[in-house]
Order: C-alpha cells, then structure tokens, then sequence
C-alpha cells in the first residue's frame, strides 16, 4: 500500500550514492527488508521502474533479501526463525518454553548498489 | 565490457523522513510539547477516544489536534467543535502519515502555547508503522471485533507501540476475543508494550489510559 513512498525512498537514497560514486548507470539495487514488513516486491520493482526514468537508476534490477523474523526464548536462550503468518501461537521449538521474544525482522535498508 | 563496481549503501530506506522526524522530536522536547501519534485500523474508535482523552486532560493541559485522513474534514471538525485548535493533513493517496507532513501540520499550531498534540494517523495496520511522524510516543487502537489475532498479521505496527488499546471491552460477549491470548502475543513483539482494556463507548478503563499518558507527558518533561 505504501510502496509508492518507500520507493521514492528508496530511489533517492540510491541516487545519492551513485552521484557520490561518479556512476554513470545503476544496474542493480539490492534491499534487506525484514520479515515483519508488508512490503510487496512487485510493487516496489514497478515503482522504481517508473520513478527511475529518466535517472541514472533507469532500468536497474531490484533484488530484495527477505531477513527472517528472528525469536529468542528466554528459559534456554536459544533463537528461530518464525513465519508469523503460519505460525498461529509457537513455543521454542527446542524447549517449548512460551517466553519468547522478538529478536530482529525489522531491518529495511538499501545495503549495496552495483554501478558503472 | 563496461566494469561493475560496488558501492556499499547500508542505508535506511527512510533515510530522509527518519531526519525530519528527529528534527520535530527535538523541536517538541526544545518547546515542551507532546505529540502523541495515535494509530488503528478504519472504525477501531482512534476519534472517539481521541475526543475521550480529550475531555480527560482539558483541564490539565492545553491541547491541538492533528488529524490524517486521506480525503475529508469530517475528523478536525468533530475536533474543533470541543474548541481545540485542529489542524486537518489530507494525505490525499497516501496512506499513513509522514514527518514531512507532520512538521508542515504541526507550523500551523501555536507550540509555545500547546502541551499535548492529539495526532490521529490514516486508518490503516500496515503503512503507518513503517513511517517516523516524530511523535513523543506511539500508542494503537485494536477494537475487539478485530480479533485478537491481529498480533500476528500486522506485527510490525504491534512491535512499535508504546501502548496498546484494546477498545469496545463492551463487545467482549459477543466476540471470542481473548485477551490473555491477546496479551501474550503482543508480549512477544513488544515486551514493553503496555495494554489497556477500555471502552469509549461506557468509559469504562478509560481512567488507567489516563494516567498512563499524564505519566508519560511528565516523564517527556522531566529530560
């Protein structure tokens, strides 16, 4: 739904670097985006698509790396992976402790960009 | 062959509204103001406990309101009618507020004369927690027809929250809605959440919501 705005987002962080970087083209942009995120990948590559025309971003792939979200348990302290939207109520899968706490799946940051 | 090179980024996506919105959050603590950034899905009830605290902290605290809306008035006028200053952002097709749009709204209110900002974001789970508005603090509205599995579709918007508002406690017959399930699920995402069962319908629960902003508003004042 916001995808529009986080690609403006997006493009004008990547466009920043490419000038500081004297590139002349982007050809790939790649993301880490948690798993918490709603973000929908077609949208975002068809956004940038169109905000990018007419820049040096033109044209350039977008790869998006999906983070897990990551939970720890607090008795055995041990940490997994949890698909949210299947896992309805889920224990630590190697203690079955239910004190269990989000660790990470919140990042959403451009990490590299390849140019010429 | 033209040479690929690699340029590291490591930036945030938001980059640009994460600036501003630090930018209003140090205007806010400069001038003593407390923004507080109010978010729900559409009909959890964000303008009537809005015009609730309102009438709460009236007394104690001199308030303006910011309400977001994609395309109407009818919020900031509900507002105004209780004589407090509101300003209307109409965010036309986006669907959350951003810092920009907060610090323009928040140019239109007297801040050397407001303690308390009532900020009412777009009705929406999803895009709101992903944007900074700069508030003070962040607080969510869940009504209890929604469901108490909310938790684990929208997580992002329940792992940001300072509070969570469980609202039409008066419904809970009629509904399955459990809250020590619902608890327990906002635990995970959000240890330090805290949850207030409430109805803005008898006001009933109303008075721990309360005192859990006037605690905070003092905390913001006493850094």
């Amino acid at each position: 739904m916001h995808e529009l705005a986080v690609t403006e987002g997006i493009l004008a962080v990547v466009l920043r670097h490419a000038a500081a970087g004297g590139a002349s083209r982007v050809v790939t942009v790649r993301l880490r985006i948690g798993g918490l995120s709603d973000l929908s990948e077609e949208w975002l590559a068809r956004y940038f698509a169109w905000l990018g025309r007419g820049t040096v971003a033109e044209g350039a792939r977008i790869e998006v790396e999906r983070t897990p979200v990551v939970f720890r348990c607090g008795p055995c302290d041990r940490t997994f992976d949890v698909d949210l939207r299947t896992a309805g109520d889920f224990p630590c899968p190697f203690c079955g402790g239910k004190d269990v706490s989000l660790v990470s799946g919140r990042e959403f940051f451009v990490r590299e960009i390849e140019v010429v | 062959m033209e040479n690929i090179r690699l340029i590291e980024v490591r930036e945030e996506i938001l980059s640009d509204n994460r600036d501003v919105a630090r930018e209003i959050r140090e205007t806010l603590r400069r001038k003593g103001v407390f923004l507080l950034n109010l978010m729900s899905s559409p009909g959890a009830g964000k303008t009537s406990l809005l015009i609730r605290t309102l009438r709460a902290l009236r007394d104690a605290f001199r308030i303006a309101v910011i309400e977001g809306d994609i395309d109407s008035m009818v919020d900031a006028e509900k507002a105004a009618a209780e004589g407090v200053p509101a300003v209307q952002i109409r965010t036309g097709s986006a669907c959350h507020l951003d810092a920009p749009m907060v610090e323009k709204a928040l140019g239109e209110l007297d801040l050397d004369r407001t303690d308390l900002v009532l900020m009412e974001n777009v009705g929406n789970l999803v895009c709101p927690a992903e944007f900074d508005t700069g508030d003070t603090r962040k607080a969510m509205i869940l009504s209890v027809p929604e469901g108490d599995d909310k938790p684990l579709k929208y997580p992002l918007m329940f792992s940001i929250c300072h509070a969570v508002v469980v609202n039409k406690t008066d419904c809970f017959p009629m509904f399955d809605f459990d809250l020590d399930v619902f608890r327990e699920r906002v635990r995970k995402l959000n240890p330090g959440a805290e949850i207030f069962p409430l109805s803005c319908k008898t006001g009933e629960g109303m008075d721990r919501w309360i005192a859990w902003l006037e605690k905070a508003i003092a905390e913001s004042r006493s850094r």
